[in-house]
C-alpha cells in the first residue's frame, strides 16, 4: 500500500482511489458491502414476504363481505389439525413427490453414468444438449401435451388398445407419471456432475481388487454420486410438492396442497395462507437433511 | 491488522433479526381494510365524455362481439375484459381496483357491496332500465337498504348436459350425477361445477327428494340440512372425473369425451353444439330444467367504487340493456334477457342475424324471459349467511361454505 | 444393456415434445389422435396474433430486467462467498438457494400477499420482475462460485501485489476471468424467468401476460387449437442457439469438460435452471 502510494502522482488521489483504500485490506468491509445487496434483497424482500405469509396465516376472512380481517386468530391452524381432509392432501401430495423422486432417480442414473463414463466427448456433448433441450419447451406446455396424450382418445389409448390394454387416463398415477417426465432433467444433470467427478482410476483399482460391476455399483460409485443424487432430488421433491397446474389439468378431481392453497386463494386468502405453511416447514426439513448429506455440493 | 467492532455473524443476524420484526410491525399496521360497511358512496350525477376505455371482469360470452366493437363505434370506449370462473375470482379481481365493472352474480354483488368495491347507480342516468322486466328491479342480490347498485344483465339456470350418444336414456332429473347408485354407471365422466356454490345444487336435489329435511331456499341451510347437501356430495365425489371453473376447459372436456355428464352453462352447451358435438340439455318444454328445478343466476352490471372510467362504464350499462345488444348476448350466452324490449320478434331476429345463429323469435317464450313465475323454479345464486330469515340465525354462512368445499373435494 | 436404458429414457424425454410438434400441424378441430389432417396455417395465424405478440414482448421485457438484477446481485453475492472466509458462508448460501427450492406457489403466495396486503401496491410487471429476479440470483451465483472455485485466487493477490488497487483489480483480473460464466448465468437465467409461470402467476398485474401465461390461457380456445403448440415448437427451435451457447462457454477450455474435479461445472451451470 504504502509503496503504490510513493510511486503514484503527488497530485490528489481520486474519490474512486481513495475508495479502493478504504476496502484494501479491510476483508470484513469489503464481505460486508458485497453482500449488503444480494442478502439486503434476499432477507427483505422475501424471507420478510415468507413472514408476512406466516402472519397472514393468522388473519381470517369476513363472513359477509369476504374480506381479509388483520385480527390475529389461531382459527386457521385449528381447521387445519382438526379437519382431516388436509392432512389427507398433505400425506397424498408428499407421497406422489417421493414417488417421483424416487423413479426420477432410478431413470435418471442409466444415463448419466452413461453420459459420464461411457460416452466418447462428442457423444456426451450431444447428450447434455439433448436433456436439456425439453427445459425450454415451457412447462405448460409440456403438461399440456400429456394431458392430451392421456385423454380418452389420445395417443396412449390409441396405442395401448391393440394390445387390450388401456391407458392410465387422470388421475392420481397420471399425475406422478407427468411430474416424472418433467422434472426428470433436473436429476440427470446432478448425477451426471457427480459421475464426472469419479476418477476411472477409482473404478478401474476396484476391478483390479477383484470387484464385479454390481459390486463397484454398490460400494464405489452409489456413495460419490449420493449426494449428487439428493441434490436432484430436492428439485423433483420441491417441485411436486407445490405444482398445481399439472394435477389440475391430468387429474381435475384431486386435489394436492397446491390446488388447495391456490383454490383458497380467491375465498379464503388466510386459510391459503396457512396451507401454504406446510410445504415450507417440509422443505426447511428437507434442505437441512440435504445439506447434512452433503447434497450443496452438488448443486 | 484492525481490530473488528462487532462479530459480523452476530450482526448479521441481528439485523435479520430486525427487518423481520420490522416486516411483522408493517403487516400489523399496514392498510387495513375499510371499517365503514354498507356506507354509500355518491353514485354518478351526471354521465360525461367517454373516457376511450373500459375495463370489465364478466362470464364468458358476456362481452363478446359484435356487440363488443358496436359499442365501442358507438361511444368511443374501447372494452377489454377479463373473463373469470367463478363469483369468487370476480370479487378478488374487484378488489385489486384495477377494472371498472363486473357482472356480477348474487353470490357476488353483495360480497362487493359489503365490501365498499362497488359504488351505487344512478338509474336515472340509464334510460333503458326503465323497460327492464320488473320482477328484476329492486331485488335483494343488487338492492341494499333501498339503493341500487346495479343494472340487472340478464338471468338463467345451470344446466344439466350429457353427451346424447353414451348416456341413455336422456335423463330427466339431477339424480343421473347425484344419486350415488345412478352416478356410479358414468364414474370418472361426471363433471361438477368446481365452486363452493355448488353445495347449493345439492341442497335443490334434497329439496325435492329428501323432503323430511325441510329445505325452502338451498341458501339457507341449517347445520342438519348442511351436512345432508355435503354428505350428497361426498358420495357424489368418486364417480366426479373433474371439477371444472374455466368454461373453455370444459367444453374441451365434452369434447374429448372425457366428461359424459354434468352441471354446464348454456355457453358451453351452444359451444359444443356448435362444434357438432353430440351434446344435450334438458329440453326447452321444460324450460331448460330437469323436474327438480335448478340453481341459476340474476346477473347485475356494477361499477366499481374506484372505477377510472366511470363515465364509459355507464354508457355500458345503458347499452348492454339496450334491446339489440341485449337480444345478442341473451341469444349468444343462452340466457333470459334483462331488457323487455329485446323480446319484440324483430328485434330478436336483427340479432340472431348480427350472431349468425338461426332466427328464434320464440327465444323470449322459450327462456321465460316474461314469466316470473317460471323463476321461482331457479334459485339464483346468492351469498350465504348466518341470518335464516325466519327468526333463525343458525344458518351455515360462506365461511362454512367455503372450508366444507375443500373437504368435499377431499 | 445401458445403452437401451439411455435410449428408453431420451426416448421418454422426446415422445411428448414430437406430440406438440406434431400437433402444432393439426388440421381438425379436435385433440383426438389420430389427426384427421395437417396443416402449416396456424403457423402464420400464431405469429400474426397480437396476443402472443404482446406476450412475447413482455416476457422478453421482464426476462431481461430480472437477469439484469440477477446478474448484479448474484455476482456480488458469489465474490462474496468465492473470494473470502467468514462465519455464516453457509447460511448465505442457503438463504440464496431458498427462493428456488421452495415450491413456487409459496414463493408466489408470499410475494403475493406482501405486495398486495403489505406495501398496499398493485401487482404489474414491476412485480413480477422482483420475483424473478429473487429466483434468478441463484443460477448466476451457481455459476460464479464455480468458476471462481476453479480459478485461484493468487492471481488477484499478483495483481495486488503489483499495485492495482481494488477496482482495477477487479476490473482487470477477476472480471474476465469470469466473463464466460456470467454470460452462461444470465442465458440460464433468462430461460428460467421466460419460462416461469406460478410464481408469475401471482404476481402479474391485471391485463398482463407473459408468454407463459398466455400460453395458459389459451389452452383450450375452441376455434384455434394448435396454436398454443405452434408457440412452444417456435420457442423451442428458437432456444437452440442459447442452450448451444450455454453449453459452450461453461465447457473447460481445452476439451469437453474433462474428468476428475474441474469437469462437471457445465452440469452443475445447467442444474441451477430450474422453473
Amino acid at each position: 500500500m504504502e509503496a503504490a502510494d510513493a510511486l503514484a502522482p503527488a497530485a490528489k488521489r481520486s474519490a474512486g482511489r481513495r475508495l479502493a483504500d478504504l476496502f484494501h485490506g479491510r476483508p470484513r468491509l469489503q464481505v460486508g458491502t458485497l453482500l449488503a445487496g444480494p442478502l439486503g434483497w434476499l432477507v427483505i424482500g422475501y424471507i420478510g414476504s415468507l413472514a408476512v405469509l406466516l402472519i397472514a396465516a393468522f388473519w381470517s376472512v369476513d363472513s359477509l363481505s369476504g374480506e381479509v380481517n388483520r385480527a390475529l386468530t389461531s382459527a386457521n391452524f385449528d381447521t387445519l389439525t382438526s379437519d382431516s381432509v388436509y392432512r389427507e392432501v398433505a400425506q397424498r401430495t408428499i407421497l406422489i413427490a417421493a414417488a417421483v423422486t424416487l423413479t426420477d432417480a432410478l431413470l435418471a442414473f442409466p444415463i448419466a453414468f452413461f453420459m459420464a463414463k461411457i460416452a466418447k466427448p462428442r457423444t456426451r456433448g450431444l447428450l447434455v444438449v439433448a436433456v436439456l433441450m425439453p427445459l425450454w419447451s415451457f412447462y405448460v406446455v409440456k403438461v399440456y401435451a400429456w394431458q392430451t396424450m392421456l385423454s380418452s382418445g389420445g395417443i396412449v389409448n390409441w396405442a395401448l388398445d391393440p394390445l387390450g390394454l388401456s391407458g392410465p387416463g387422470y388421475g392420481t398415477t397420471a399425475v406422478w407419471l407427468v411430474e416424472s417426465y418433467l422434472w426428470l432433467p433436473y436429476m440427470i444433470l446432478p448425477i451426471y456432475a457427480g459421475l464426472e467427478r469419479i476418477p476411472d482410476s477409482l473404478l478401474s483399482a476396484s476391478e483390479d481388487l477383484g470387484a464385479g460391476p454390481g459390486t463397484t455399483f454398490r460400494r464405489v460409485i452409489l456413495p460419490i454420486a449420493f449426494p449428487a443424487v439428493v441434490a436432484g432430488s430436492i428439485f423433483t421433491f420441491s417441485l411436486t410438492l407445490g405444482d398445481f397446474i399439472a394435477p389440475s389439468l391430468v387429474s381435475p378431481d384431486t386435489q394436492f396442497i397446491g390446488n388447495v392453497v391456490y383454490d383458497n386463494i380467491t375465498t379464503n386468502l388466510p386459510l391459503a395462507s396457512a396451507f401454504a405453511t406446510v410445504p415450507i416447514a417440509v422443505m426447511v426439513v428437507y434442505l437441512m437433511i440435504a445439506r447434512r448429506l452433503g447434497a450443496f455440493e452438488h448443486l | 491488522m484492525r481490530k473488528s467492532e462487532a462479530h459480523p455473524a452476530r450482526v448479521a443476524w441481528l439485523s435479520l433479526a430486525g427487518i423481520v420484526a420490522f416486516m411483522v410491525l408493517l403487516a400489523g399496521c399496514g392498510s387495513s381494510s375499510d371499517e365503514t360497511t354498507g356506507a354509500s358512496s355518491e353514485a354518478l350525477q351526471k354521465v360525461g365524455k367517454g373516457e376511450g376505455k373500459l375495463d370489465l371482469v364478466a362470464w364468458p360470452g358476456y362481452v363478446a362481439d359484435p356487440w363488443m366493437s358496436d359499442f365501442a363505434e358507438q361511444t368511443g370506449c374501447k372494452v377489454s375484459v377479463k373473463e373469470a370462473g367463478t363469483s369468487s375470482e370476480m370479487v378478488s379481481l374487484m378488489r385489486t381496483g384495477q377494472y371498472d365493472g363486473v357482472s356480477a352474480s348474487g353470490n357476488a354483488s353483495l360480497q362487493l357491496v359489503e365490501g365498499n368495491d362497488v359504488d351505487p347507480v344512478n338509474v336515472d342516468l340509464v334510460p333503458k332500465y326503465k323497460t327492464i322486466f320488473s320482477d328484476l328491479k329492486n331485488q335483494p342480490y343488487n338492492t341494499v337498504d333501498g339503493v341500487n347498485y346495479g343494472i340487472p344483465h340478464g338471468r338463467g339456470a345451470n344446466l344439466l348436459m350429457w353427451n346424447s350418444k353414451d348416456v341413455k336414456p336422456a335423463p330427466s332429473s339431477w339424480d343421473v350425477i347425484l344419486d350415488p347408485k345412478k352416478a356410479a354407471k358414468y364414474k370418472g365422466k361426471i363433471s361438477a361445477y368446481d365452486d363452493y356454490i355448488y353445495i347449493a345444487d345439492a341442497a335443490v336435489y334434497l329439496k325435492t327428494h329428501n323432503k323430511g329435511l325441510g329445505i325452502e331456499n338451498p341458501y339457507e341451510l341449517n347445520q342438519e340440512q348442511f351436512d345432508a347437501a355435503v354428505n350428497l356430495l361426498k358420495e357424489q365425489k368418486p364417480n366426479v372425473g373433474e371439477y371444472w371453473s374455466s368454461a373453455t376447459k370444459q367444453i374441451s372436456s365434452f369434447a374429448n369425451n372425457d366428461s359424459k355428464v354434468g352441471t354446464t352453462w348454456q355457453y358451453q352447451y351452444f359451444a359444443l353444439k356448435g362444434e357438432g358435438k353430440p351434446v344435450a340439455s334438458s329440453p326447452a318444454n321444460q324450460g331448460f330444467v330437469p323436474k327438480e328445478g335448478a340453481t341459476g343466476w340474476s346477473d347485475t352490471w356494477m361499477i366499481s367504487s374506484s372505477a377510472k372510467h366511470p363515465n364509459c362504464m355507464y354508457k355500458w350499462m345503458d347499452f348492454i340493456v339496450s334491446p339489440q345488444a341485449n337480444a345478442e348476448v341473451a341469444q349468444y350466452f343462452g340466457e333470459a334477457p334483462a331488457q323487455s324490449k329485446a323480446c319484440a320478434s324483430q328485434t330478436l331476429t336483427a340479432a340472431a342475424k348480427a350472431i349468425g345463429v338461426d332466427p328464434n323469435p320464440g327465444f323470449c317464450t322459450q327462456y321465460h324471459a316474461a314469466d316470473p313465475s317460471f323463476w321461482k323454479r331457479v334459485y339464483y345464486w346468492i351469498t350465504p349467511v348466518a341470518d335464516c330469515g325466519n327468526g333463525d340465525t343458525d344458518c351455515k354462512d360462506n365461511n362454512a361454505w367455503i372450508q366444507a368445499w375443500t373437504d368435499i373435494k377431499g | 444393456m445401458l445403452r437401451l436404458g439411455v435410449a428408453i429414457t431420451l426416448a421418454f424425454i422426446y415422445v411428448p415434445l414430437l406430440v406438440v410438434a406434431i400437433y402444432a400441424f393439426n388440421g381438425g378441430n379436435s385433440i383426438e389422435w389420430p389427426l384427421p389432417s395437417l396443416t402449416t396455417h396456424w403457423f402464420s395465424v400464431a405469429i400474426q396474433d397480437h396476443g402472443a405478440q404482446q406476450a412475447l414482448l413482455t416476457s422478453l421485457k421482464v426476462g431481461a430486467a430480472a437477469t439484469a438484477i440477477a446478474l448484479v446481485l448474484g455476482t456480488l453475492a458469489s465474490i462474496a462467498v468465492g473470494r473470502h472466509r467468514f462465519f455464516g458462508r453457509e447460511t448465505v448460501s442457503f438463504v440464496i438457494i431458498l427462493p428456488i427450492a421452495l415450491p413456487g406457489i409459496v414463493t408466489g403466495i408470499a410475494l403475493s400477499d406482501t405486495f398486495t396486503q403489505v406495501w398496499g401496491i398493485s401487482l404489474s410487471l414491476f412485480t413480477v420482475i422482483i420475483g424473478h429476479a429473487t429466483f434468478c440470483i441463484v443460477v448466476v451465483y451457481n455459476n460464479v462460485v464455480a468458476r471462481l472455485r476453479r480459478v485461484s485466487g493468487s492471481l488477484e493477490e499478483a495483481s495486488a501485489d503489483l499495485g492495482a488497487h481494488t477496482w482495477q483489480t477487479f476490473r482487470f483480473v477477476t472480471l474476465p476471468s469470469m466473463q464466460t460464466a456470467l454470460v452462461a448465468g444470465a442465458l440460464l437465467a433468462f430461460a428460467l424467468s421466460f419460462d416461469e409461470i406460478i410464481v408469475t402467476l401471482f404476481t402479474i398485474g391485471a391485463g398482463q401476460e407473459t408468454l407463459s401465461i398466455w400460453i395458459y390461457n389459451n389452452l383450450f380456445r375452441t376455434t384455434q387449437p394448435a396454436i398454443v403448440n405452434v408457440v412452444a415448437v417456435l420457442a423451442v427451435l428458437i432456444s437452440i442457439l442459447p442452450v448451444y451457447l450455454a453449453n459452450r462457454l461453461t465447457r473447460e477450455e481445452g476439451g469437453a469438460g474433462g474428468r476428475g474435479a474441474g469437469g462437471g461445472t457445465e452440469a452443475r451451470a445447467e442444474t441451477a435452471a430450474m422453473p
